[in-house]
């Protein structure tokens, strides 16, 4: 069998069901974490506050939508790729913190900060607490990355 | 006390009448489905028959009882209704297969005629995902923000003419998106899902927007204890809803094998 080119690895890993169902479970299972944690348990963050933007009703509205179905659809995908036996446990993992730390930037970044839908903690010096949220998800979205890395290595040694 | 009205004589709540097509729609379909295995060749399976039931049960609880009480001054009680009513009835009755029921059961003739109807150009535009969708959030959009949601607490028969309504537009939607029965011409995974998710994006934000800024008629607490109903409530039949979509999509994408023969049924 002749090895294929890097760029085809490259391909085949992001192009994989297993990447892309637990990038989209890992999405919804960081806004899941969020809307039961922070709204519910701890109820730091508010359904609604004065500061919120017009467009960010809008865009809560679809990210909401976007997020019930990625939850049940990362997992139907996840189970196609099983049965065509193109599951790939470490590509999985990669494309699921992948999705936990962009979920987690873009609430901490845009919902919060751009279209202001709400903030993590009314009542304190917000600053502190924006720096260790988006610092997690920073942290989540890099051990994606590293994680895709060693996927691509291990598909490309055949490993 | 008004003298027309005596001891002993019973006064009929509509919705209490509203109860009898109900009752003769579940003997209707546990007939068929009874006759249907007692023909021997096939069977109907009892998870449907219990579906029809239970979503027939759901409408009940909206027509007579306690929520259906509330339901004609309270604007929370009326959400949970429209939930009930609008949402997950739908979903139940949808996934019972009632007109393949039909199809199978009635005389061959009326069966054609049944098959005609369903494949008029009317039948197919209601039940495309895009007219289907626009018809239930419109009317949602319509009666949350305008003062007809005040008429429909003051007057009970506009209160169940709305409540048939959104279970129709509902069961149209439902169908559109996730269809058992046969629908000629049905519209792509990929719209339907675009569409899906358009709709659940609607709902949230006419859940947010009620909590926001009250109804004509209703105090803001009650406002917002609706628009949470709506909001979280929606979601879990929205998440039956798709899951039910996508089981539809993994059996549909399921790989050919190469098998040379499958047996036959």
């Amino acid at each position: 069998m002749t090895p294929p080119t890097s760029g085809t690895d490259r391909a085949s890993v992001l192009r994989n069901k297993s990447y892309w169902s637990t990038f989209l479970i890992g999405l919804a299972v960081m806004a899941g974490v969020d809307e039961i944690v922070f709204h519910q348990v701890l109820a730091w963050h508010h359904f609604y506050d004065n500061a919120t933007l017009q467009i960010g009703l809008l865009s809560d509205g679809l990210l909401h939508a976007a997020e019930l179905v990625a939850l049940v659809a990362g997992f139907f995908l996840l189970a196609d790729a099983r049965r065509r036996n193109s599951f790939s446990p470490i590509t999985a993992w990669a494309g699921f913190f992948i999705g936990l730390g962009a979920f987690q930037l873009w609430d901490g970044i845009i919902d919060h900060k751009v279209l202001r839908l709400h903030q993590v903690r009314y009542d304190v010096e917000i600053l502190p607490y924006d720096l260790a949220w988006n610092a997690f998800g920073l942290a989540l979205l890099t051990a994606g990355i590293l994680l895709t890395a060693v996927a691509l290595r291990r598909h490309r040694t055949g490993g | 006390m008004d003298g027309h009205k005596g001891h002993g004589q019973i006064t009929l709540d509509p919705g209490m009448l509203l109860l009898i097509p109900l009752g003769l729609a579940a003997l209707l379909y546990l007939g068929a489905a009874l006759s249907e295995n007692r023909r021997g060749n096939r069977t109907w399976p009892a998870h449907r028959s219990l579906l029809w039931l239970l979503g027939l049960a759901v409408i009940a609880a909206t027509l007579a009882g306690h929520l259906a009480e509330r339901a004609h001054t309270d604007f929370a009680a009326h959400m949970a209704a429209h939930l009930l009513a609008g949402m997950l009835a739908p979903l139940l009755l949808a996934l019972s297969a009632p007109i393949t029921l039909a199809l199978r059961t009635i005389h061959v003739e009326s069966a054609r005629r049944l098959s005609h109807l369903l494949n008029s150009r009317l039948a197919r535009f209601l039940t495309h995902p895009i007219p289907a969708a626009a018809l239930n959030v419109g009317s949602l959009w319509v009666l949350y923000t305008t003062p007809l949601s005040q008429a429909m607490l003051a007057n009970p028969i506009l209160h169940y003419l709305l409540l048939a309504h959104f279970f129709a537009a509902g069961y149209l939607f439902t169908v559109s998106i996730v269809s058992i029965d046969p629908a000629p011409h049905r519209a792509s995974f990929r719209l339907r899902m675009t569409v899906l998710i358009l709709v659940v994006a609607a709902h949230s934000i006419l859940a947010k927007y009620i909590y926001i800024h009250p109804p004509p008629g209703t105090s803001p607490l009650d406002a917002e204890r609706s628009g949470l109903l709506m909001y979280y409530g929606g979601d879990l039949i929205e998440i039956a809803l798709i899951i039910a979509f996508f089981t539809q999509w993994y059996t549909a994408t399921k790989p050919q094998h190469p098998a040379p023969s499958r047996p036959l049924r």
